[in-house]
């Protein structure tokens, strides 16, 4: 019984390509330093910067002016969040993006933050 | 151009702080709906992959299943200030997997659970979750379809809540209901976070 040729991937293996080429095989961030809510600035509107690969300059012309949050930039790139902190990590090590940190994870959230939080939805 | 303009340390003293609420629930409860009420653009969508471990009844083979899924979730913003930026996640319904996504719980503010009374058992994954993490949350009792067959008791009868746990009733599409429940659910963090003081 001759079995139909298998390919070595299926649908649950997901996009084989697409993350892997744009990350150059990495799967983890070279640093753990972002969150999905960490927003982001380009340091500078300059991309002509040896070692940009295509991703990251659209990354850093997402974020000249206003800044993003993590989540926000893998929605606009359509990637996922992992691959996301990858490029992100390359952009932190050139030192071509700043970043800022959501509230300390960790600990409860300070009164002041939450009053903060509650007038600015009642002015909604 | 010259690469003086990147800093040589980068500070982040002139950017905004960033918070995340959650608006989780059953498929279909009106989660989106919800974040579109109140975000101020359109609730886009963002993904990560999973890989959950997931040990069958024939464990004793020592083989375990692996189970690579991808999450997606829609989210919002609402700029409160300068200094200050809301982000509200809407969890996946339909898969059980987002509880592997511990970064999103991680340091929100609070979580609001949709309940749709047609399906209230649709409610408990995320009700049991965040009262496991010991995270802030109320119920919103999505009253879209016009008529709600339970009132705010019975549903936190059904649901086994803790009598802290505010329940109120909402309609996800409107902006004021959502609103409201979105200030229920501070207003319930800040009262715990006082009485945790004390």
């Amino acid at each position: 019984m001759s079995e139909p040729e298998e390919s070595w991937w299926d649908v649950d293996a997901g996009p084989i390509v697409r993350s892997f080429a744009r990350t150059g095989g990495r799967t983890r961030p070279s640093r753990d330093e972002v969150d999905l809510i960490t927003l982001i600035v380009a340091s500078s509107p300059d991309t002509a910067r040896p070692g940009l690969e295509p991703e990251h300059i659209v990354i850093l012309r997402m974020c000249t002016g206003a800044p993003l949050s993590v989540a926000e930039i893998a929605a606009r790139l359509g990637m996922t969040v992992t691959v996301t902190k990858v490029l992100l990590g390359d952009l932190l090590d050139m030192r071509a993006i700043r970043t800022r940190a959501p509230v300390e994870l960790a600990e409860a959230p300070d009164i002041h933050l939450l009053q903060a939080v509650l007038d600015g939805i009642r002015r909604l | 151009m010259e690469f003086a303009g990147f800093e040589p340390n980068p500070g982040s003293g002139d950017l905004p702080t960033a918070v995340k609420i959650l608006i989780a629930g059953g498929f279909g409860a009106g989660k989106t709906t919800m974040v579109g009420a109140v975000s101020e653009i359109s609730p886009l969508k963002t993904e990560e992959t999973i890989t959950a471990t997931s040990e069958g009844v024939d464990n004793l083979s020592g083989v375990e299943e692996k189970n690579t899924t991808t999450v997606a979730m829609d989210f919002g913003r609402i700029t409160i200030s300068r200094d200050l930026v809301v982000y509200l996640f809407g969890t996946p319904g339909q898969n059980r997997f987002w509880f592997m996504w511990d970064e999103l719980a991680l340091g929100a503010l609070g979580a609001i659970v949709l309940a749709d009374t047609r399906r209230l058992e649709d409610s408990f994954p995320a009700v049991d979750y965040f009262e496991h993490r010991g995270t802030s949350f109320i119920v919103a009792v999505n009253r879209f379809h016009g008529t709600c067959d339970f009132n705010a008791e019975e549903v936190r009868y059904a649901l086994d809540l803790d009598a802290r746990v505010p329940v109120v009733m909402c309609d996800a599409r409107s902006r004021e209901s959502s609103k409201f429940a979105l200030i229920t659910l501070v207003e319930h963090t800040m009262t715990s976070q006082m009485s945790a003081i004390r």
